[in-house]
């Protein structure tokens, strides 16, 4: 509720705020402004990400699919200071302004994928590069997987090039609780941190079902799904009394007045409740809502569970990733508001990925204030998630169900923003929101849709028809291939 | 379609794909005809079938008592190729007691056990859920595949292709299949150079200059009579292989063997590529695998098939994870490369004519030519587009339900909840 309140709030207030910055682009993108950051949401690791600087940019002509449910054709996208200023016909646009021929082209907000391990497991897939499950405990909320990042992933740029603007690079599944996710914007960079997305919130990863169970079945457990269980609750009964010993006591009491003296709150950041604790941090911050839930989990009964679980201890379900069977209780995480982060068509892999259907996003889809996502959990369906995009909306079809593009777009950006808790300041082509934008070849739910262009806070990051707007990791630099990675 | 036909329509199809005795008849009307043959695309073509075999192609044919389907003018292909797969051979992927395409004689042993004569089509089960929930997307054949693991060596062994009408047999000769490069260097102990010399020692043994009983000898009776079939042009072996430089050394190897070897994967066939037209060698690519999985593909791009046609390479395809759940996605795999830059007719030759060649089946299926099987689909638009379905599939002329575990999954869901738990049939089944 607390961050849903922060969300509403930088909505109203975000446009005034730009129009009054000049210069946005100078400073860090506007996070929304916190009263008093909770310990468990401070960042000692913290972005140092800037946006590119770039002279406004007017694509003029376009079908523009906005992301908030609309399709506007013949209209002109304006962007200034890394920032939308509006989206319509005929728009005055600054004299300095690039001005792009979007005629016949399609505009769609930046793609965003809430489930990538893009510099955990990354490219060439070598022993070294295993960092994405630390698959040595069950319950390791402590670990986060933007320690393990490897900017240099070649995935970055052909992820870029299929009109990527910005991830959660999340843990694997190997775990219960595998640890913190993040949120990058898909930017080139020497440091995680540079593309660390200003003021996203954590996520917190978790598992349900055969992996952990198959991990540790022989090491020490979990061997079941009751374990499984038994150690999610385990981990949240630590961390509700973690959480009370250490909220932060009430805004009166910490107010200190002129004849107070300055003995009896010597605690850093309220805390009273003995040593720090990186496993409890990350979990209250979950029980706070600092922190969102990602929940691997493929069938509806454990998905069930989960929902319970989470009332038990009072956290919210952000999102469940890979739910193939989501489609057999669409109107419950419709009614809970939990989105599905889901396939077009992945099944069959695991006994608990057999009841996949092709027709599994349209129906988490169906409901009134669903929340269905396209995500990728791979460096190649990333590349092309409006393809899985479009591959849902031909299945629904056939039975009759039809989706119109500036729905389907939804599931590759809104509803994937709000899931990471970035829905304030990008996933739609408002006014005032961050200017991550994507110019397509034509209609982008076909095969041959590409992106051309793919602007992040303002600038032209990728250029199909320049080589000099595409970039190239250092792995892939002096490798004897011309183009490298393509 | 309502409960009850549904279940006659099931039933007739299921007795239909029994056996090829009770071939069909059929007139399809006024369709866009890719025949992925010679006659290229053809407009507003009628497609005659008789006994299962197409009998005429041409405008304004008579029905001649056949069957009559109008395509309202739709793209008819042939039925397609779901790629080098364990489609049959693997119900769920991590259930060991589900898979049977691999073989792991030595799993217990360093020593390679290398059994060529291990034949993964004997495992081949039509009725696995996998087979119609592939056939309903317009793939029609796969070529089974004998992969290399721990315990078995760089031979896998063999497979062949089978059509997914539901019959137990192959349709065609068997393949020899072989992993080479990274992939297989723990089979070869730990370098890829022991893998030439490794094979080099098998074919010695096959051609007799190593004894049968020597200590050397590391083949059955039946595995060196099966190896003998491949050698001297015999049967195709196809090579799992990426860097440019592995290639060069398998061209060198299958010249100086006299083997018919096919590619599968090749993410930097497209340097060797004039070779490898010179030397006929079909290359199966996965158009998706555009970065460096590992050190094998560091040339891996999109435009890898686009490269080996345009100089005069066969170009098929087949996704590289041989997920059997996934070859439905194969299409999709094509159509990227002719986003790529591959013509459009090469992307669907990819998936019909180029593997039934390629495999041994060319002379029944993969295209749409009088006196070839008529495994047909009917797309509702362009084939090659994610935007399209199959929007029916038939198998010697008989139209196949278009049903499969998960439309009936997708049934059971779409309806609206009853009085009943969704496991009791739904009013009116």
């Amino acid at each position: 509720m607390h961050r849903t309140f922060i969300a509403a709030l930088a909505a109203t207030v975000l446009p005034a705020l730009v129009l009054a910055q000049a210069h946005a682009a100078d400073a860090p993108a506007a996070a929304p402004k916190k009263a008093a950051v909770s310990r468990f949401a401070q960042d000692p690791y913290a972005s140092t990400y800037r946006a590119i600087a770039s002279p406004p940019v007017v694509i003029r002509g376009a079908t523009v699919l906005t992301g908030t449910g609309t399709r506007l054709d013949g209209a002109d996208v304006l962007m200034r200071d890394g920032r939308i200023v509006a989206v319509g016909a005929n728009l005055d646009a600054p004299a300095d302004a690039l001005q792009v021929d979007g005629r016949g082209k399609w505009v769609t907000p930046g793609i965003i994928d809430v489930h990538s391990h893009l510099g955990v497991y990354a490219s060439p897939g070598v022993r070294a590069h295993q960092d994405g499950n630390e698959a040595t405990a069950a319950t390791t909320p402590n670990v986060w997987a933007e320690h393990s990042v490897w900017p240099q992933d070649p995935g970055f740029a052909t992820a870029l090039a299929g009109g990527v603007t910005a991830m959660q690079i999340l843990p694997g599944s190997a775990n219960l609780i595998g640890g913190r996710g993040v949120t990058l914007k898909n930017v080139a960079a020497t440091t995680y941190q540079a593309m660390k997305f200003p003021g996203a919130p954590w996520g917190l990863k978790m598992a349900c079902g055969e992996n952990p169970k198959r991990t540790y079945g022989e090491r020490g457990g979990p061997s079941t799904r009751m374990a499984n269980v038994a150690g999610y609750r385990a981990a949240f009964i630590d961390a509700s009394e973690y959480l009370k010993k250490n909220k932060p006591k009430a805004a009166a009491a910490q107010k200190k007045r002129w004849w107070q003296s300055g003995s009896g709150s010597t605690d850093s950041a309220n805390d009273s409740g003995g040593k720090r604790d990186l496993k409890m941090d990350t979990l209250a911050g979950a029980i706070n809502g600092d922190i969102l839930v990602h929940i691997h989990c493929y069938r509806a009964d454990e998905m069930a569970v989960m929902m319970d679980l989470a009332k038990e201890f009072g956290f919210k379900i952000s999102a469940f990733h890979h739910g193939v069977e989501a489609y057999k209780i669409a109107d419950r995480l419709a009614q809970e508001n939990i989105c599905g982060a889901l396939w077009a068509d992945w099944w069959g892999f695991k006994m608990e990925a057999f009841d996949g259907i092709q027709e599994n996003i349209a129906l988490v889809d169906r409901p009134q204030n669903s929340c269905a996502i396209v995500h990728s959990d791979s460096e190649e369906g990333i590349q092309r998630l409006n393809q899985e995009a479009a591959k849902v909306i031909a299945s629904a079809h056939r039975i009759g169900i039809d989706i119109p593009p500036e729905r389907a777009v939804r599931w590759i950006t809104a509803n994937p923003a709000k899931s990471l808790g970035i829905l304030d300041r990008t996933g739609t082509l408002e006014a005032g929101k961050m200017a991550d934008v994507v110019l397509w070849n034509g209609n982008p739910f076909s095969v041959y849709a590409k992106a051309e262009q793919v602007y992040i806070d303002g600038a032209r990051l990728y250029d199909r028809n320049d080589p000099s707007r595409q970039p190239k990791s250092d792995f892939m630099l002096g490798q004897g291939f011309e183009g490298g990675v393509r | 379609m309502n409960g009850r036909l549904r279940k006659t329509l099931l039933a007739v199809g299921l007795s239909l794909l029994a056996g090829n005795a009770c071939a069909q008849n059929l007139l399809i009307r006024n369709a866009t005809v890719h025949t992925a043959g010679a006659q290229g695309t053809l407009q507003n073509t009628d497609v005659l079938v008789q006994g299962g075999n197409i009998a005429a192609i041409g405008r304004g044919l008579s029905a001649k008592g056949a069957d009559v389907i109008d395509a309202g003018g739709k793209p008819l292909t042939p039925a397609m190729f779901g790629g080098v797969t364990g489609i049959g051979l693997e119900e769920v992927s991590l259930e060991d007691s589900t898979t049977d395409q691999s073989l792991a004689l030595g799993a217990q042993s360093k020593q390679m056990v290398v059994r060529p004569e291990f034949d993964a089509t004997l495992a081949y089960n039509p009725a696995s859920v996998v087979v119609p929930v592939t056939r309903v997307e317009g793939i029609g054949f796969a070529l089974l595949t004998a992969n290399s693991g721990n315990g078995g060596s760089i031979i896998g062994g063999q497979g062949a292709v089978v059509r997914l009408d539901g019959g137990i047999d192959p349709a065609g000769p068997r393949v020899l299949f072989v992993q080479l490069g990274s992939d297989g260097a723990t089979l070869s102990g730990g370098s890829r150079a022991g893998q030439w010399m490794l094979l080099d020692q098998l074919v010695d043994e096959v051609r007799g200059r190593i004894p049968a009983g020597s200590p050397m000898a590391m083949l059955t009776p039946a595995g060196r009579q099966t190896l003998a079939r491949y050698l001297d042009g015999g049967g195709r072996i196809a090579v799992s292989i990426h860097r440019a430089a592995d290639i060069h050394q398998l061209l060198r190897w299958s010249q100086r063997q006299g083997v018919r070897v096919a590619i599968l994967g090749g993410a930097e066939a497209w340097r060797v590529a004039p070779q490898l037209a010179a030397a006929k060698v079909p290359v199966f690519v996965d158009p998706l695998a555009n970065l460096p999985g590992d050190f094998d593909q560091l040339g891996a791009g999109l435009d890898t098939a686009a490269k080996l046609r345009a100089a005069g390479v066969q170009v098929g395809f087949s996704p590289s994870d041989r997920a059997p759940h996934n070859a439905r996605k194969i299409r999709q795999t094509a159509g990227n490369a002719v986003a790529n830059g591959l013509p459009w007719e090469d992307g669907l030759a990819g998936l019909t004519r180029v593997p039934a060649e390629a495999f041994g089946v060319g002379d029944r299926i993969g295209t749409i030519a009088v006196g070839k099987r008529a495994d047909l689909v009917l797309w509702t638009g362009d084939p090659l587009d994610v935007s399209t379905v199959a929007t029916q599939v038939w198998f010697d002329g008989r139209a196949i339900p278009m049903r499969s575990r998960q439309t009936e999954l997708r049934d059971r869901y779409l309806r609206a909840a009853g009085a009943l738990p969704r496991a009791y049939p739904a009013a009116g089944e």
